[in-house]
């Protein structure tokens, strides 16, 4: 018997009277996922276009691949560099796979399950929108991030930042950085510090070692925010070993720091496909950029310390930025809905990302705390885009009248 | 000269099957089929019960807010039935068509010689007056408010659409009798809208108008693009539509005296084995455009007018009354496609670039293919929608049926076709034309 006679046959058993029917949304959404509905319009247009919510996450989450695999390999790398051991890049990606896999899978496993069942308790569709998050939220987190925390965040952000408000498409934060967050304010001291952003023990019995003793897990953006004025002018950051890094390494993300958010060179793979495929606004990403970009030219012509100081090149390869403008900031449902909304709302991001970074250095990163506070006024901004539409038509009916 | 206004955004969607410039004969049917539903904002009255005779040009019913405003019959011959659906709604009226036509005379008349009340009450006595659309509501115009001004637009640039120059060829007195026409029965002005392509001299050279060329990609031939382009509806001013297609029947009422609803209408779609050009009348039976016209393999589906904004008909249906296209394409019901979502199949179409575009033009079916969600995808509306109105922030506003914003964002403006490609983009596979016509009809309800 083929999967589609099998799922046919069993349809019934889900549907209104059916003995299964309070699964219908957990039936259909392995339907759907397994096969386009063959269902045909019944008013309006004769044809669709081929894409559909599912396909549009699937883009993102494709997206975000090439990011997630050098994240992984970053994890093996920085683990071996701080044990000392010459591992081969096999057995460093592994590492950082069997590392990171079980964050992903708590998140993905605790997220979908209360999607379903909201889904369920609503008789709707599953929504594919936890995809998305469900991989983000692995991925802007430290590495040694304890799996019952994850679990913890993720049902409170799915419940409290997108259910509450009525499911994908209806929040205002974006799930993901809010399930960030709750973790930022809850559990401190295991988000930020010099613990966390390397993980030195071995996982599940595998590379294992002595941690060497130059050993500081401190992230570039730690180091900073812990730079006296003695260091002014001088941005010669140092890796877990106490090895200078490079551009390049920040570049391809040698260094430690949130799963994902290392390589700006992964990232900037995942944008051009975003980009491509439409599915990604490059006006928001473009402006996020621009308003860095203007806020440091600015901070550092009246530099008064080391962070004031630092040129665009290190705010924009450090830390969360490049991974917040292109992946988080484009999150269509929480950013500015109008094209010139998004230009606004990229741009202030950029702003306020930096202002956090440069002034607060409780918070080297800014960028999480810098799209959620604008996320709260996109609203507001396309309220005034959408009004100088309103007030032309009034003007254009006061002026025939 | 005419001034030329270029429409960037849109979207031509590449299907298969346009219709051959070849004009193919000419169709009848034994029976006749006239549906009150064709003609938005009309309560139907009927004026004939079962067993009555009627000649072309008589009227079947009236408009009950409207009682002057007639519905001509396409044809002579008996009603042989009158179809009811829900709540003794008038499905149809079925007319066994006599052999040879004959027509109501209503007499040749010169336009010149005409008051603009004359010429009113003539269109409304045979029982064409229907042609005439009004915006706001997009319903059949009420002939009691004069028109601010009077918008014809002279091309259909919707999918597989007829070729009006090849329509219009040898009708030009007719569309020049019905321009001149309108242009008595407004106080403003006639704009004509063409396309830069056109060869037609009717269309090209038409007195009496201001012609407007618009170029682009579809939705440049839609009424209500070119409305809000030349100069849009104000809130408390109406202004009235046509295509040039309708225009003839206004003019041929005139030149000839009768009421001539012969409709030139191209077959097209991708399950058309042979695609063309027939004449036929309103209301005729189309079973002889598709017997073994079409692809045997598979369930199809029948459209009278084009894949977005036509009607589902059966394989015996008839042209409606407002269409000039009849459609085949395949229905889809019995495709089962495995992971959609990770396809890489090339018949797949997306106008943006989720698939790969591998094809020049696609057999596109029925299905809506994907499940119904909340709007997520920003700026999707947008690129499809050549107007100086946010369309998502407009639909949000129908749905919530608040009637402030949806006036403030220009619903005066708009037609369920103007919406008909963002309802073929949407992500969210909303029924768009249908919220709009929803709330249209709503908000007429209030207001009067």
């Amino acid at each position: 018997m083929s999967l589609r006679n099998f799922l046919d046959k069993i349809k019934p058993n889900f549907e209104e009277g059916g003995k299964f029917h309070w699964l219908y949304s957990t039936y259909d959404a392995i339907e759907t996922f397994l096969y386009v509905p063959n269902t045909t319009s019944k008013s309006g247009v004769h044809i669709h276009d081929a894409r559909d919510s599912k396909r549009t996450m699937i883009i993102v989450v494709l997206a975000l691949i090439p990011a997630l695999l050098m994240g992984m390999y970053n994890v093996g790398y920085q683990h071996y560099l701080a044990v000392n051991v010459q591992a081969s890049f096999i057995a460093t990606f592994l590492y950082g796979l069997i590392a990171t896999l079980p964050q992903i899978v708590v998140s993905y496993a605790v997220g979908l399950s209360i999607e379903f069942a909201m889904a369920q308790m609503k008789k709707e569709e599953v929504a594919e929108g936890f995809l998305v998050s469900g991989i983000l939220i692995p991925m802007i987190l430290p590495v040694d991030t304890p799996l019952w925390m994850i679990a913890v965040a993720t049902a409170f952000s799915v419940i409290f930042a997108k259910e509450v408000f009525g499911g994908t498409g209806y929040n205002i934060f974006n799930v993901a950085l809010i399930a960030r967050a709750f973790l930022f304010f809850a559990y401190p001291s295991k988000m930020s510090g010099d613990q966390v952003w390397v993980r030195t023990t071995d996982t599940f019995g595998v590379g294992g070692g002595t941690v060497v003793d130059s050993y500081s897990g401190a992230t570039p953006l730690g180091q900073l925010a812990v730079s006296d004025a003695s260091t002014f002018g001088d941005f010669s950051f140092l890796g877990i070993t106490g090895q200078p890094l490079k551009l390049w390494d920040m570049f391809i993300g040698l260094i430690p720091g949130s799963i994902g958010e290392v390589s700006t060179l992964a990232i900037l793979i995942g944008a051009i496909l975003l980009v491509i495929t439409g599915v990604g606004s490059w006006k928001t990403m473009i402006s996020v950029f621009l308003g860095g970009l203007f806020t440091i030219v600015l901070l550092n012509l009246v530099a008064k310390n080391a962070v004031m100081g630092m040129p665009p090149q290190y705010h924009f390869l450090l830390g969360g930025y490049a991974f917040g403008a292109v992946f988080m900031a484009t999150d269509p449902v929480t950013s500015a809905r109008t094209e010139k909304g998004k230009w606004i709302f990229g741009f202030l991001i950029g702003v306020v990302a930096i202002l956090i970074r440069v002034f607060n250095p409780g918070y080297p990163e800014g960028m999480m705390l810098a799209i959620l506070f604008m996320n709260a006024f996109a609203p507001l901004i396309d309220f005034y885009v959408i009004d100088a539409n309103i007030k032309r038509r009034l003007k254009r009916s006061a002026v025939k009248k | 000269m005419a001034n030329r206004i270029k429409i960037k955004k849109g979207l031509q969607i590449p299907l298969l099957g346009k219709p051959e410039e070849t004009f193919r004969g000419e169709i009848t049917s034994e029976y006749m089929q006239v549906c009150p539903e064709d003609f938005q904002g009309i309560t139907p009255k009927l004026k004939v019960k079962v067993d009555d005779t009627v000649k072309a040009g008589q009227a079947l019913f009236f408009s009950k807010m409207h009682p002057e405003m007639m519905f001509a019959s396409p044809v002579s011959g008996t009603v042989t039935a009158i179809n009811r659906g829900e709540k003794r709604r008038i499905l149809n009226i079925t007319i066994k068509a006599d052999k040879e036509n004959a027509y109501v005379d209503y007499g040749k008349k010169d336009i010149r010689n005409l008051s603009a009340e004359e010429i009113k009450k003539a269109v409304l006595d045979a029982g064409i007056w229907f042609v005439i659309k009004q915006r706001p509501y997009d319903i059949v115009a009420n002939p009691a408010r004069e028109p601010r001004d009077i918008f014809v637009t002279g091309f259909d640039t919707a999918p597989l659409a007829a070729s009006y120059d090849f329509i219009l060829k040898g009708q030009e007195t007719d569309l020049q009798t019905g321009l001149d026409a309108l242009a008595k029965l407004t106080k403003g002005k006639v704009y004509l809208s063409i396309s830069p392509d056109t060869k037609n001299e009717g269309l090209k050279n038409a007195k009496n108008v201001i012609i407007t060329e618009f170029a682009g990609p579809h939705p440049a031939g839609n009424v209500g693009v070119q409305i809000n382009n030349l100069a849009p509806v104000n809130r408390g001013e109406v202004v009235w539509t046509l295509n040039a297609l309708d225009v003839l029947f206004i003019g041929r009422l005139f030149n000839k005296g009768i009421v001539d609803l012969t409709r030139t209408i191209a077959l097209t779609g991708s399950d058309v084995k042979q695609t063309g050009y027939y004449k036929m009348l309103i209301g005729t039976e189309l079973t002889k455009l598709f017997i073994g016209n079409v692809t045997e393999k598979g369930n199809l589906r029948y459209i009278s007018g084009n894949v977005l904004t036509g009607t589902k008909v059966e394989a015996n249906g008839a042209l409606r009354a407002m269409h000039s296209q009849v459609t085949v394409i395949p229905e889809g019901d019995d495709v089962h496609e495995a992971f959609g979502w990770a396809s890489f199949s090339p018949k797949r179409y997306s106008a943006e670039k989720t698939y790969l575009r591998l094809k020049k033009a696609y057999r596109l079916d029925a299905r809506v293919l994907g499940g119904p969600r909340a709007i997520i995808v920003s700026n999707e509306y947008d690129k499809v929608f050549p107007m100086d109105i946010f369309p998502e922030q407009l639909i949000k506003s129908i749905i919530a049926f608040n009637i402030d914003k949806m006036e403030q964002l220009g619903i005066y403006e708009v037609a369920p076709e103007d919406f008909a490609l963002c309802e073929f983009v949407d992500t969210s596979k909303l029924e768009i034309q249908r919220i709009v016509r929803t709330g249209l009809d709503m908000l007429r309800k209030e207001m009067e």
